[in-house]
């Protein structure tokens, strides 16, 4: 199988399917089967494309190209001059005008590197993360000069309300509204925590950030200091993040000696400084009320919620907890302004993501891209095509504690609201790309042995219900597991869910959840046929091996 | 350093750290820029970063700023090296072993010949 060569996307919003673009769609594939072409081009409905004016819209990566209006005649000449000869087709470009949404975003980036012109990730790999001048010479501070000088506190908030930006940490919660809520209680001090935990197995967004661009991490803690009347920070990092730790206190400190943390923040009554604390390796300290305990110094347990941080955080005191992804969108919200901001991604997702992409793919590595791309413009465009031409099976988003997404969500945009509504999760920015063969079973598997060691003991669901699915996924995949297994790992998944004490249990039954919904079939096929259509699983017969 | 009180300040640092530079790049000849994040330190960034301190020293090319930069995220072609020579767009090149570090000096610094293949290709 050949590599594939292009990408050719059709509009589907409803005016271009009013305007026959199914038509075009199958017209298109049948053009390309008979040019014999179906191995090396992809054709796929993406939805909203961000314009409106020449619908129904053909869009041909890599050279994205934009045709428009297309009609289902005009077909079999686009094909054969763009696809055949490799030319232009003369005369269905749609006019060149202003571009809105992802479309716009890769436009704007044909013939560079995915590296170049970003936003949460400018300066990373570009400046030397050890020197202030050099953060200082891409804009460095200004956005905090700003925020202390122009604007009241009440106005860095709404600015950030009005952005729409949301946390990038899994959960998609409002910023603004978070700052909003600890800035209105009258109880000090408060406190800013960068949550810099990051323990998702596939992810390491925050670390690039961190190791590349420090500086702006605490910039953006000093700005949420401001708004919210904290004088205080707390930077929580992974442990085994060592570079990412010293990198950060060389910048603390150069930011202390120029002035940009201590007291009197650039001439005004604004006094703001930044502790590092490195964690002790548990996955769970990454959940926002046991990283608080953590700090405190007792055992990482979440606590219960109610009351949340933002009136009862770190030392019982209103605490804004961010994700360092998200905090480092603030400075350039400040800096130009929530209108720009909303430039990029969705109406209701704003801004870019920052993804790790790993995996079955040709390319891997780490991209930012506006919210609102599929997963099929991912594959194509970043990852290269699927590593020898295999075909898409899953992807699990955000790692372990993501969704398992199958194929058929792949022209599912990638924004909150979407993949809430497809009963997906966006996770914490991992995606892990799957081909055929992977096993179902040997990656929830793979996923509960992760819970199972996470697990810390404290509530018998969680306890027990890790080491016991594990267990049973262990027997299906030694092809000795029985029909009252997949029924007792049904409900597992569902008690984990209800009554797991915190985060880990109740997301450990996810991935359990995702294949039973999406890949019942195969799972049968372990239990009843004793067959692993992957062929991933050992399938021994021995339950021996299954303890 | 000297501290900064005020958005004055701030930007007089900045205009007086970019005089330098301009005055540093007027002076020099090329930029080289190596990727160290854990990724590519993994990768054997430092090796490769010490084979062109190392070169530059045997060479006797003083006129050559060396940097170091967090991780770009294309974390499949690390090590990574940016060249720079003048005013000429940067030249990113991708799986650089101190070999073809070695020979980026010699073909690259040295003679100006961008050597295409180890170069990472645009992606769209």
């Amino acid at each position: 199988m050949k590599p594939i060569r292009s990408l050719v996307l059709v509009s589907s919003d409803p005016e271009s399917i009013g305007r026959g673009a199914q038509e075009v769609h199958r017209r298109l594939q049948r053009a390309i089967e008979a040019a014999d072409l179906e191995n090396e081009v992809v054709v796929s409905m993406v939805g909203d494309v961000g314009r409106h004016d020449a619908l129904p819209m053909v869009i041909i990566y890599p050279e994205a190209t934009i045709y428009g209006p297309v009609t289902p005649e005009n077909v079999p000449f686009l094909v054969e001059e763009h696809l055949v000869e490799r030319r232009i087709a003369a005369g269905l470009e749609a006019s060149t005008r202003e571009l809105s949404g992802r479309i716009a975003w890769l436009s704007a980036r044909r013939g560079t590197l995915p590296a170049e012109q970003r936003i949460v990730l400018a300066r990373a790999g570009l400046i030397d993360p050890e020197n202030v001048e050099d953060y200082i010479v891409h804009d460095g501070y200004e956005a905090l000069a700003k925020a202390l000088t122009e604007m009241t506190p009440a106005e860095v908030i709404n600015e950030i309300g009005k952005s729409g930006l949301k946390g990038r940490g899994g959960a998609g919660f409002p910023t603004g509204m978070k700052w909003r809520f600890v800035s209105q209680t009258d109880d000090y001090p408060k406190y800013i925590i960068c949550n810099a935990d990051e323990s998702e197995p596939g992810t390491f967004k925050d670390r690039l950030i961190l190791e590349g661009d420090p500086h702006s991490v605490i910039e953006a803690m000093a700005i949420a200091g401001y708004a919210v009347g904290a004088n205080e920070g707390y930077i929580y990092i992974r442990g085994e993040y060592v570079l990412a730790q010293e990198r950060l206190a060389t910048a603390i400190s150069q930011a202390r000696q120029m002035g940009f943390l201590g007291e009197t923040i650039f001439g005004s009554d604004f006094s703001f400084d930044i502790h590092i604390h490195a964690g002790a390796g548990a996955y769970i300290c990454g959940e926002e009320t046991a990283l608080i305990e953590s700090i405190e110094g007792k055992r990482g347990e979440p606590r219960s919620r109610p009351p949340y941080p933002t009136t009862h955080g770190l030392w019982g005191k209103p605490s804004v907890v961010n994700n360092v992804e998200t905090i480092v969108n603030v400075p350039p919200i400040i800096q130009h302004g929530a209108a720009w901001y909303r430039r990029f991604g969705t109406s209701n997702s704003p801004g870019t993501k920052v993804y790790t992409i790993l995996g079955n793919v040709n390319v891997t590595g780490l991209i930012e891209v506006p919210m609102g791309i599929t997963l099929r413009e991912v594959i194509a465009i970043y990852g290269k095509g699927m590593q020898d031409g295999a075909s898409l099976k899953l992807a699990q988003t955000g790692g372990s504690s993501g969704s398992i997404v199958p194929a058929s969500l792949q022209d599912t945009p990638l924004d909150f609201d979407s993949y809430a509504r497809a009963g997906v999760s966006l996770g914490s920015g991992a995606l892990l790309i799957c081909n055929e063969d992977t096993c179902v079973v040997d990656l929830a598997k793979v996923s509960l042995n992760f819970f199972k060691r996470e697990s810390c003991g404290k509530c018998t669901p969680c306890r027990v219900g890790t080491q016991r699915a594990y267990q049973i996924l262990t027997a299906i995949s030694e092809g000795v597991g029985t029909q009252q297994d997949l029924d007792d790992l049904q409900m597992l998944s569902e008690n984990l869910t209800e009554f797991s004490h915190c985060g880990l249990g109740q997301t450990a039954s996810v991935p359990i959840r995702d294949v039973f919904r999406h890949f019942r079939a195969e799972v049968d096929a372990h239990v009843q046929l004793k067959v692993c259509p992957a062929g991933a699983c050992p399938m021994s017969g021995q339950l021996a091996k299954a303890a | 350093m000297s501290a900064v009180k005020s958005l004055e300040d701030l930007r007089r640092v900045k205009e007086e750290e970019l005089e330098r530079r301009k005055a540093r790049a007027a002076s020099s000849r090329a930029q080289i820029t190596v990727g160290m994040g854990t990724c590519g330190i993994a990768a054997g960034a430092r090796e490769t970063m010490q084979t062109i301190l190392e070169a530059i020293e045997d060479e006797n090319l003083g006129d050559i700023i060396v940097s170091q930069t967090g991780c770009v995220g294309l974390c499949e072609w690390d090590p990574i090296v940016e060249v720079a020579i003048g005013q000429e767009p940067k030249v990113t090149y991708g799986k650089v072993s101190p070999e073809k570090a070695k020979a980026i000096m010699r073909e690259h610094i040295m003679e100006s010949k961008i050597i295409r293949k180890y170069v990472i290709p645009a992606y769209a």
